[in-house]
């Protein structure tokens, strides 16, 4: 195990552990107050347990009677925030962590530079921050958090802030970048932890309600937070014609991961509930992806209701639609309708 | 043409009062403005003794608020930043000098650096004098300017948050690296208008310079000190010198007011 982290916080009511192997990236996922942030706070000494210990390569870094001071952890910290130093270039906020550890400026500025280009920002280098788009800002903090060459690196729901017309490309980034690293990621947002993460790491109420490998977490949930988030939709089958070829005719286009797949690979393509829009007849002129299935179950959700449909060769999608379109739809089971889905709303990648 | 917005809600009587406000700062101005006499202005104004009294508040103040800088900005740092028992205490003391009539404050300076203050006879035994000299000016300056410092660079330091400084450490820096690279560039606009208006209160110290370091012409007789004895033995100089000082103030001003440079 690389980090080693239990911490217990009676005052946030927060008793949690959490292993995280070399290489390897944690999702941490649970409701807002849950103790996600307080568990980050706990790894990068900026909070100190009432008890618990937190071991990073076999080296004590808290404990009861030790503490290593934020600077000399080596665990680096992205929050939702960029919170790039305004003051400073896009560059200068990049070279920062190399020049603290003492490398000479223009080495440093020499770093910064082949981080930015590896984020796909290395034309904003002499740009100030106030410059920067919130997508760019970020991009730029994630160039900065790698550069400062940590041991561990800390995400703290790093898309929250950003645009949804954003993220999926900042995703295929971080999928990327984060692919050897040792990482702990926070988040709210389930397709994060499924193009991200090796394991998930469920927390509620202060305390891990459910580990394990991500796909088994999602596809079996044992908490109702997990089970209420993980209601996504994936479509299983080929890459072909630049869109997932799957069963009965069904093509889903959508926005694919870095490497791109190629014609033949075996893809998932996934997309919320949320994200559907259900029609009596197939909707005329759109190019959104549309699929046909039979309605199997309705459920209320929250202030929606849940549709639960089939496809005919019986893989179980679901839609999230107002009580009021239910109505209009005038859904029951048993009926056939149409599933639509904006391209831009489906994650695909390879399996 | 520009567009003017109109804020809601704000009844008519009350431009009333807050014009009766402006002019009783402003009049006072006018009224000093028309005694001045502008054919002899800039000979009163460039006289030896105005000259060296001018040199000297400029010299005192300039140390002042230095001496503010080295000890109000480490001040600020730790209200700001740490947490300990008694600190709203120690918070409210450290601005007592701001509440407190100048006058006071001399008196409490010279009952501990004067000769039989409380650290008079060990000052004596180093042959060091500080009550009645120059650097009884820039205690008293810096006595009184210190809290003017501290409460602007205090403000600066929590608005700005400590989410950078915690990113700078998560990356890689030292506590020292982290203030000098993070904090101070993020607080610069509170710094530099905190040690303007430090400047400001040290160049028109009255009160606790004139009880602790008196007034001795070249040593201790700073501007405003001058113009309170030329009032009574020559008007027209003390009217003249005195328009220097507001000059001077509306300078300070301008430099300063709040909300200025944002990044």
């Amino acid at each position: 195990m690389t980090l080693e982290l239990t911490a217990q916080v009676t005052e946030r009511d927060v008793d949690v552990a959490l292993d995280v192997a070399d290489g390897e990236t944690v999702a941490v996922l649970g409701p807002n107050g849950a103790g996600k942030s307080t568990l980050l706070a706990v790894a990068a000494g900026l909070l100190r347990p009432d008890s618990g210990r937190v071991v990073l390569d076999g080296v004590e870094l808290t404990s009861a009677d030790v503490w290593v001071a934020p600077h000399a952890r080596r665990i680096a910290l992205l929050a939702q925030d960029p919170l790039l130093f305004p003051h400073l270039s896009a560059l200068e906020n990049v070279a920062f962590g190399p020049r603290s550890r003492g490398i000479h400026r223009r080495t440093a500025r020499e770093q910064a530079r082949a981080w930015l280009e590896d984020v796909g920002v290395a034309e904003l280098a002499d740009r100030r921050p106030g410059q920067l788009s919130g997508g760019q800002a970020q991009r730029v903090a994630v160039a900065r958090a790698l550069a400062a060459d940590p041991r561990v690196l800390l995400l703290d729901e790093p898309m929250a802030a950003l645009d949804v017309a954003v993220r999926p490309a900042l995703r295929q980034t971080l999928r990327r970048v984060l692919a050897d690293r040792t990482v702990v990621l926070v988040t709210h947002d389930v397709l994060d932890a499924l193009l991200l993460a090796d394991r998930v790491v469920v927390v509620d109420g202060g305390r891990v309600v459910e580990a394990g490998p991500t796909t088994d977490v999602l596809t079996r949930p044992r908490s109702p937070f997990t089970a209420r988030i993980a209601g996504l939709n994936m479509v299983r089958g080929t890459w072909r014609d630049g869109a997932v070829d799957g069963p009965h005719g069904i093509a889903v286009k959508g926005l694919t991961t870095d490497p791109a797949p190629a014609t033949g690979d075996s893809v998932v393509a996934v997309f919320r509930p949320s994200a559907v829009s259900v029609f009596r007849e197939p909707p005329g002129g759109s190019p959104r992806n549309t699929i046909t299935t039979t309605v199997s179950d309705l459920e209320p959700f929250g202030d929606q209701v849940r549709v639960r449909a089939a496809t005919p060769d019986g893989q179980s999608l679901a839609a999230d639609v107002t009580t009021l379109a239910a109505a209009e739809l005038d859904l029951a089971p048993g009926l056939e309708v149409v599933f639509s889905i904006k391209a831009t709303e489906v994650s695909i990648y390879r399996t | 043409m520009a567009t003017r917005q109109r804020q809601v809600g704000l009844p008519a009587w009350i431009f009333v009062p807050a014009a009766l406000g402006a002019a009783l700062v402003l009049l006072p101005l006018v009224g000093m403005g028309s005694r001045v006499e502008w054919g002899s202005f800039f000979e009163l104004v460039t006289s030896d003794s105005a000259l060296t009294a001018l040199s000297l508040s400029l010299r005192t103040s300039l140390v002042a608020t230095v001496l503010c800088l080295l000890l109000g900005v480490p001040m600020a740092l730790v209200l700001a930043r740490t947490s300990f028992r008694g600190q709203g205490l120690v918070r409210s003391l450290v601005l007592l000098p701001l509440v407190l009539p100048p006058v006071v404050g001399g008196i409490a300076l010279l009952y501990t650096f004067g000769r039989r203050g409380l650290l008079g006879s060990e000052l004596d035994a180093l042959g060091i004098q500080i009550a009645f000299s120059t650097a009884a000016v820039v205690l008293a300056q810096t006595f009184v300017s210190l809290p003017f410092l501290v409460v602007s660079l205090e403000g600066a330091l929590r608005s700005a948050g400590a989410r950078y400084e915690e990113v700078a450490a998560s990356l890689g820096a030292r506590p020292t690296t982290v203030f000098r690279r993070v904090t101070l560039p993020l607080v610069l606009p509170g710094l530099v208008s905190g040690a303007v208006l430090s400047f400001a209160r040290a160049l028109g110290e009255f009160g606790a310079t004139i009880t602790f370091a008196g007034s001795l012409e070249g040593t201790t007789r700073t501007l405003p000190l001058f113009i309170y004895n030329l009032r009574v033995v020559d008007p027209d100089a003390a009217v003249a010198m005195s328009l220097v000082l507001v000059v001077v103030a509306v300078l300070v001003i301008a430099f300063a007011r709040p909300g200025r440079s944002t990044w």
